[in-house]
């Protein structure tokens, strides 16, 4: 093996079935990295996420970019697919929860979490990369501390310190008895739960997702010896219908991360009943 | 056992425990798609979708327009159509009437002039036989005046003298009247 773990695949590739070596499976340390430059102990360091993140965020504007830096009245092809892009995130998540009056302003930000959140999905499955940056909880975490911060900043301009009290415990008084618990809980769901389920659940689907694909490439390799060839053979299927589910999975996450963000949106905005 | 293996092993960590540097990063990257769709690239599609928009509804209106245009100048000449034909049908009814009335007319003169002629015909007639009468008095009473004077100068007895003396007035009379024609 590499003395340098960046230059190594995600797992010992000398193992196989039969040699006497146990299953090399995915695990926590799937997703570690060692940093390309720096230490990793001092928080001073780059590593392959950060790197992906990166030309990530340099893919995505390249292309949009190219397709919306001169734009044409009659589109190119290009600026043609990247209109579908952006009118789907327009019409279908921002018009159809927020509204078009309402939610014209926030567009932009709502259109750049999609593809950005596409788009690091996406690394999964693009050879070489092969990792959803997304599956580092600190990026999620990222993403959902801006929706978080601008959805309750915004809960306070629209309804004031009182309404917005109402707004987070879903104040209404013919709960009766029950509103202090009520209101208890929904407080501490709305502005504790809902951050974290935010991040977390974008996080654990690329992650679960990750471990699957890794799981099945692992054992097609492991597997590939002797007899085990068989084995390998519906392994590699399975990769392959894992790698097509996880396409999906990586567009359907993006689109219900944005979702969700318009949906908070929506609630900060909304008048209380 | 790998080397990842064991790096793991070093650092337990919990993976719902966020990095720091990794959450600089990523929003370090967001913040860069972020800036340049909302500051530069969406307003711009906005600019040219707006624009596409109106250009389709400009068009449509424009077509609408021209078609409001079309049916309007269509009516026009349809009228002008049902007004020349209106017009002709005038003409055509006047021309006839003219022609009417010209007819008439010419009937008239033709009329007018033959009984004219006929007028002048039957002056000249009478005119004629007046002057003829005239003649024939005078010539009849020279006539008369001559005969007279022969019978009276031959004997009335001499019957045959007589007769030859009228035989020759008749005759005489007969080459005048030849001599007249």
């Amino acid at each position: 093996m590499s003395a340098d773990p960046t230059q190594t695949l995600a797992f010992d590739t000398s193992c196989h079935l039969f040699s006497g070596c146990g299953f090399p499976a995915p695990g926590l340390h799937s997703f570690l990295f060692e940093p390309i430059f720096g230490d990793a102990n001092s928080n001073v360091y780059f590593n392959k996420t950060m790197l992906l993140a990166l030309l990530g965020s340099i893919i995505i504007v390249a292309v949009f970019w190219a397709a919306f830096a001169r734009p044409k009245v009659v589109p190119g092809k290009l600026q043609m697919v990247a209109e579908a892009g952006y009118d789907f995130v327009r019409r279908g998540v921002v018009y159809e929860t927020i509204g078009k009056k309402e939610g014209e302003k926030y567009v932009p930000l709502v259109v750049s979490l999609f593809f950005f959140v596409w788009m690091m999905n996406l690394w999964s499955i693009i050879p070489v990369a092969q990792f959803p940056v997304t599956a580092i909880i600190s990026y999620p975490v990222a993403l959902a501390a801006i929706v978080y911060i601008l959805w309750v900043s915004l809960t306070f301009k629209r309804h004031g310190f009182v309404g917005a009290f109402k707004n987070f415990t879903g104040y209404d008084k013919s709960l009766g008895a029950v509103l202090p618990l009520s209101m208890t809980i929904e407080l501490f769901s709305n502005l504790l739960v809902r951050p974290f389920t935010h991040a977390v659940r974008l996080f654990a689907n690329m992650f679960a997702g990750h471990t699957l694909l890794l799981l099945f490439t692992i054992a097609s390799w492991y597997m590939l010896n002797g007899i085990g060839i068989a084995y390998s053979a519906v392994s590699f299927v399975m990769v392959l219908v894992m790698t097509a589910f996880e396409l999906f999975i990586q567009a359907v996450q993006a689109y219900v991360f944005v979702l969700l963000t318009c949906s908070f949106i929506q609630g900060a905005l909304a008048e209380s009943h | 056992m790998s080397l990842l293996v064991q790096l793991a092993a070093e650092k337990p960590e919990n993976p719902l425990i966020p990095p720091v540097p990794e959450l600089v990063i990523g929003l370090i990257a967001f913040v860069i798609v972020f800036g340049f769709l909302a500051k530069k690239l969406l307003p711009n599609i906005n600019k040219v979708l707006e624009q596409r928009r109106e250009a389709i509804e400009g068009g449509i209106e424009k077509a609408e327009a021209a078609q409001t245009e079309a049916q309007s100048v269509l009516e026009q000449y349809k009228a002008q159509l049902a007004e020349a034909r209106h017009e002709a049908a005038r003409l055509r009814q006047e021309a006839q009437e003219q022609g009417a009335t010209l007819i008439a007319e010419m009937r008239a003169e033709g009329q007018r002039q033959r009984e004219e002629i006929v007028a002048a015909g039957h002056a000249q007639i009478e005119a004629d036989r007046k002057s003829a009468a005239q003649a024939l008095r005078q010539d009849v009473g020279q006539l008369a005046t001559d005969l007279a004077g022969k019978l009276v100068g031959e004997s009335l007895e001499d019957h045959a003298r007589q007769s030859r003396v009228i035989d020759r007035f008749l005759d005489e009379l007969e080459e005048k009247a030849e001599a007249a024609r």
